[in-house]
C-alpha cells in the first residue's frame, strides 16, 4: 500500500517535469512574436525590440525556463506580457469558474449515466433497454458545442425560460448563478453522460454474468437489490477509471462550451492569451490543466485501492 | 436495500431541482432594467481589450471603450468629422501655423480629485513622446515645444505646419492624463470624462459608471455594462434575450434579418473609417507591371462580392477615402469591373497562369471576401492559393512584418490612413511612389484648401496606380433597443460615445 503511494507520487512528479519542458518548449517555437503583438501593425523594428528586452525574451531559454519554473515552485506565476497584471490571480478566478463548470458536468453526467447505464445492462435485451441504447448512441455522436447552441435555440432564444449566456458568480446572485450554469452544464454533462452510460452499462453486464451474483439471487435477493450489495463495487472499478478520464476531457471540453456560453473560465482566457501571444500567461494556464489532469489520475489511482481490496493485498 | 432506495431519492430530488431552476428562470431582471431613479444599460462588443493602457498597448479595443468616455481630448471629431472643441474652448494658429494657442476649460477635474490644468496637458503631451511604446507616439514627434502660459492656457509650437497634427490630437494620442494619475493605467485608468472606470471583469465585461463631477452635461445612463462576445451568434443571442441593449458592432450582417423583422429593435446603418484592402505586395516583381494591377482590379466584380460576402452591407469606395473624410472622392469608376479588359491586361503583362499567394488573416470578413477574390481572379485566367494566417499573431509577423506574401485582405480601420498605408516604402504595402510622397506633404504642410486638393490627387493618383484593390467600406451596423437614443450614425471616431445615449 505505502510503496503503491510512494511509487505513484515519483510517476507523478517525473510526469510533471517532463511535462513542464514540454509546455515550455512548445511555447518556445510557437510562430509570432509577443512583443510585435502587443505594440500593434505600425511598430518599428527598434520598439519591438525593446519590448522584447523588457519582457526578458532576448535571455537565454534555459535561465527563462528555471527562473519560471521556480516561480511556478514558489507560487508566483509571473506577470502578463499584454495586461500587466498578475497571472496567478487570474487563473485562480478564471479556475474557479472552469470548476464550476466541470463539476457541475460531471454531476449531470452520473446522474444520468449510473441509472441509465444500469437500466441498460439489466434489460440489455429488451426493447426499452435498446431504445436507451439508441438513445445514448446519439449523445455519443453529438459535440458539446452543439448541444450548447440546441439548448440556446430552445430554452433561451425561443421559450425565453433561461438566459442565452453570461456567468454571475454565486455569492453575488446565487439563483442567476443557478441559471446560468443549467444550460452549461447540460451541454458539458449530456454528452459526457452519453459516452459513460455505454461503459457503466458494459461493467453492470460484465458483473451481471458473475457467479457471485448469481449466488445473491439464489440466496433470495431480487435483482436490483442484489447487484446493488454485490456487484456495485466491482462495476464501479472500470467505470472510475473512465470518469478520470473523462474529467481531463471535460476540463478540455469546457474551452468550446465556455466560448459558446461566454463564460469567463479558464478555457476562454487561454484562447485569448494564444491570440495576443501573452506566452507565460499561455504557458501557466497550460500547466495549471496539465497539473489538474495528472492529480485527477493520482487520485483515481489511490481510488482503485479504495475500491479493491485485492489491489491491496497485491502491493505487499 | 435501504442506500440504495436513499439513492434513488436524491436522484430524483437533484432532477426535480434541476426541471425547478429551469421553470423559475427568466424571471429574473435583465441588466438594461430600470431600479428606481438609477438607469443601467448594457453593450455588447466583439474585441476585449488585453489591458486598459493604450499608452503601451495598440488594438481599437481599448480607446474603443475608454476614450471620449473616460478620458478626453482637447479637441475632438463630430459626427460630421469636423474637429470641435472639447477640453480646449478655443484655439487659435498663428500665421506660420507652426503655433497653436489653446484656451481650456476652467472647471474640469479628474477622478482622482485633481483639478485639469494646462501642466496637465504639458505633461500628457509630453509623455507620449517618453512614455508612449505604441507606433501611434510618431504623431508627436512633430511637436517640437509645449508649454503652459496659465493654467488654462497651453501654447504647443510645430517643428513644421502640420494638419494632421491637430487632428490625430483628436485620437487616443490627443488623451489628457492626470500627472498623479498614471501609476496603474493597465488597470485603473484616470480621467476627466463623463464616465469614471468602475470595474473589469477580466474576460467579461467592463463597467462604467457617471462621473458625477463632470464638468460638461451629464450622461443620462448611471452604469454602462460593455459586454465581450468573441462568438458574433452569442452576441446575437444575448440582445434577443435581453442581457444586453445594444449590438455595437454587427460581425455577421447575413444575421441582421432577425432583427429588421422585429419592431422591438432598431437597426443603425453608417460608414466607418475601415477600409477593406486587397493589398499588392508591390515589391513582388510581378506587381511591378502596372497592367497586373489594374487587371486584377478589373477582374473584380465588387458589387457581387459585397453581396456574398458582406450581405451587400458597406459602400463601394475605390480608393483609401472614406466618405467622412473631406476630400472624399467616388472613384470606383478607376478601374471598374470589365472581365475581357482584365483577362487582356493580365495576358500582356505575363501574369496569366501565374500563382499569386492570397493570404488572409483569420478574420471571418477576410475569409469569406477570400474565396470570393479567388474565384473572380481564376476568371481572369490567374491562379490563386489560399493560406489562412491566424490573427494577430501569425498575420502580423509574415505579411505585415516580413511582407512574405503577395497579396492579402485586411480592413485598414484607423482614420486618415492613407499616408500610413501607402506613403512609406517600409510598410507591408511596400509601394513606393515619389509623387504620392509629395502630395502628402504638400497636404500636410499646406493651409486648409491645400490640403483637400492635395489629399483629392493623392487618393485618385492612389487608385490610377492600382497600389491596391479597395474591396469596400465596411460598414457601421449597430443593434439596439427600440427607444434607444443618442446611437452613431457613423463610426469615425476611435471611441463608442457613451455620452449621448439616452431612452426616449
Amino acid at each position: 500500500m505505502v510503496l503503491r503511494l510512494i511509487e505513484r507520487t515519483a510517476v507523478l512528479l517525473a510526469s510533471l517535469a517532463v511535462s513542464s519542458v514540454l509546455v515550455f518548449a512548445f511555447m518556445a517555437i510557437l510562430p509570432g512574436d509577443p512583443a510585435r503583438v502587443a505594440l500593434g501593425v505600425n511598430a518599428s523594428d527598434e520598439a519591438v525590440a525593446e519590448l522584447r528586452r523588457q519582457f526578458g525574451l532576448d535571455r537565454p531559454l534555459t535561465t527563462q525556463y528555471f527562473e519560471w519554473l521556480g516561480g511556478l515552485v514558489r507560487g508566483d506565476f509571473g506577470t502578463s506580457y499584454v495586461s500587466k497584471a498578475a497571472i496567478g490571480p487570474q487563473i485562480f478566478d478564471r479556475f474557479q469558474v472552469t470548476l464550476w463548470l466541470v463539476v457541475a458536468g460531471m454531476v449531470v453526467a452520473l446522474v444520468v449515466a449510473a441509472p441509465a447505464g444500469t437500466v441498460m445492462a439489466a434489460r440489455h435485451r429488451k426493447v426499452s433497454g435498446l431504445a436507451l441504447s439508441a438513445v445514448s448512441q446519439l449523445g455519443v455522436a453529438v459535440p458539446a458545442f452543439l448541444a450548447g447552441i440546441l439548448l440556446i435555440m430552445v430554452f433561451a432564444v425561443k421559450l425565453g425560460w433561461l438566459p442565452a449566456n453570461g456567468w454571475t458568480p454565486p455569492a453575488q446572485d446565487p439563483a442567476m448563478f443557478l441559471k446560468q450554469l443549467v444550460m452549461p452544464a447540460l451541454s458539458l454533462g449530456l454528452v459526457q453522460g452519453a459516452v459513460l452510460t455505454r461503459y457503466v452499462r458494459s461493467a453492470v453486464l460484465e458483473v451481471l454474468r458473475e457467479d457471485y451474483l448469481r449466488t445473491a439471487r439464489a440466496k433470495g435477493l431480487r435483482p436490483f437489490p442484489a447487484l446493488w450489495r454485490h456487484g456495485v463495487r466491482n462495476a464501479a472499478v472500470p467505470v472510475v477509471t473512465v470518469l478520470g478520464l473523462q474529467l481531463a476531457t471535460l476540463l478540455i471540453g469546457a474551452v468550446v462550451v465556455e466560448r459558446v456560453f461566454v463564460i469567463p473560465g479558464l478555457g476562454s482566457l487561454l484562447l485569448d492569451g494564444v491570440s495576443n501571444r501573452d506566452l507565460l500567461l499561455v504557458q501557466d494556464v497550460v500547466m495549471v490543466l496539465v497539473i489538474a489532469v495528472l492529480l485527477v489520475n493520482f487520485l483515481v489511482d489511490l481510488l482503485y485501492v479504495a475500491l479493491d481490496p485485492r489491489l491491496r493485498v497485491g502491493s505487499r | 436495500m435501504k442506500s440504495f432506495r436513499i439513492r434513488a431519492v436524491a436522484f430524483v430530488a437533484s432532477a426535480a431541482l434541476l426541471a425547478l431552476t429551469a421553470c423559475s428562470a427568466g424571471s429574473g431582471t435583465s441588466p438594461g432594467s430600470t431600479t428606481g431613479a438609477s438607469q443601467s444599460l448594457a453593450i455588447g462588443l466583439v474585441a476585449e481589450p488585453a489591458s486598459l493602457d493604450f499608452t503601451t498597448t495598440d488594438g481599437a479595443a481599448i480607446p474603443q471603450a475608454l476614450l471620449g468616455n473616460v478620458y478626453e481630448t482637447l479637441v475632438k471629431l463630430d459626427e460630421s468629422g469636423k474637429i470641435v472643441p472639447s477640453l480646449a474652448k478655443s484655439w487659435t494658429t498663428s500665421p506660420d501655423r507652426k503655433t497653436y494657442t489653446f484656451d481650456l476649460v476652467d472647471n474640469a477635474k479628474f477622478t482622482n480629485d485633481k483639478p485639469f490644468t494646462a501642466a496637465d496637458a504639458v505633461f500628457s503631451i509630453n509623455r507620449v513622446k517618453t512614455a508612449w511604446t505604441t507606433q501611434l507616439k510618431a504623431a508627436m514627434d512633430v511637436v517640437q515645444n509645449v508649454k503652459a502660459l496659465s493654467a488654462t492656457q497651453l501654447q504647443v509650437t510645430l517643428s513644421r505646419p502640420s494638419n494632421d497634427w491637430l487632428f490625430r490630437m483628436t485620437t487616443r494620442i490627443g488623451a489628457m492624463f492626470s500627472e498623479t494619475g498614471v501609476s496603474a493605467l493597465a488597470t485603473a485608468p484616470i480621467g476627466t470624462g463623463p464616465f469614471k472606470f468602475s470595474k473589469w471583469n477580466r474576460g467579461d465585461s467592463i463597467v462604467l459608471q457617471r462621473n458625477d463631477g463632470y464638468w460638461g452635461s451629464k450622461p443620462y445612463f448611471n452604469e454602462i455594462t460593455l459586454k465581450y462576445f468573441k462568438d458574433p451568434t452569442a452576441l446575437n443571442n444575448a440582445l434577443l434575450t435581453g442581457t444586453i441593449n445594444v449590438i455595437g458592432t454587427v460581425q455577421a450582417p447575413e444575421a441582421l434579418s432577425q432583427f429588421t423583422s422585429n419592431d422591438k429593435y432598431q437597426v443603425i446603418e453608417g460608414t466607418t473609417n475601415g477600409e477593406v484592402l486587397l493589398s499588392f505586395n508591390n515589391s513582388e516583381p510581378i506587381f511591378k507591371d502596372i497592367r497586373t494591377r489594374q487587371g486584377i482590379r478589373q477582374a473584380i466584380d465588387h458589387k457581387a462580392l459585397l453581396d456574398t460576402c458582406f450581405a451587400g452591407r458597406g459602400k463601394l469606395i475605390g480608393s483609401m477615402v472614406p466618405p467622412t473624410d473631406p476630400w472624399y472622392e467616388d472613384l470606383t469608376s478607376i478601374d471598374p469591373y470589365d472581365l475581357a479588359k482584365a483577362k487582356s491586361l493580365l495576358q500582356a503583362s505575363g501574369a496569366a497562369g501565374k500563382t499569386l499567394r492570397l493570404r488572409l488573416p483569420t478574420l471571418p470578413y477576410a475569409i469569406s471576401c477570400g474565396q470570393v477574390v479567388k474565384s473572380q481572379l481564376e476568371q481572369a485566367g490567374l491562379k490563386v492559393q489560399i493560406d489562412q494566417l491566424e490573427f494577430p499573431a501569425a498575420w502580423l509577423t509574415t505579411v505585415l512584418k516580413n511582407a512574405d506574401y503577395d497579396m492579402s485582405i485586411i480592413a485598414h480601420v484607423e482614420p486618415r490612413d492613407l499616408g500610413t498605408v501607402f506613403g512609406s516604402t517600409k510598410y507591408y504595402t511596400k509601394y513606393d511612389d515619389p509623387t504620392l510622397r509629395q502630395l502628402l506633404a504638400a497636404a500636410d504642410t499646406g493651409n486648409e484648401a491645400a490640403q483637400i486638393d492635395n489629399m483629392k490627387k493623392a487618393a485618385r493618383r492612389l487608385s490610377e496606380q492600382a497600389a491596391a484593390d479597395w474591396l469596400f467600406l465596411l460598414p457601421n451596423l449597430i443593434v439596439a433597443d427600440k427607444n434607444l437614443t443618442g446611437l452613431p450614425q457613423n463610426a469615425i471616431t476611435e471611441n463608442f460615445d457613451l455620452s449621448r445615449l439616452a431612452r426616449s
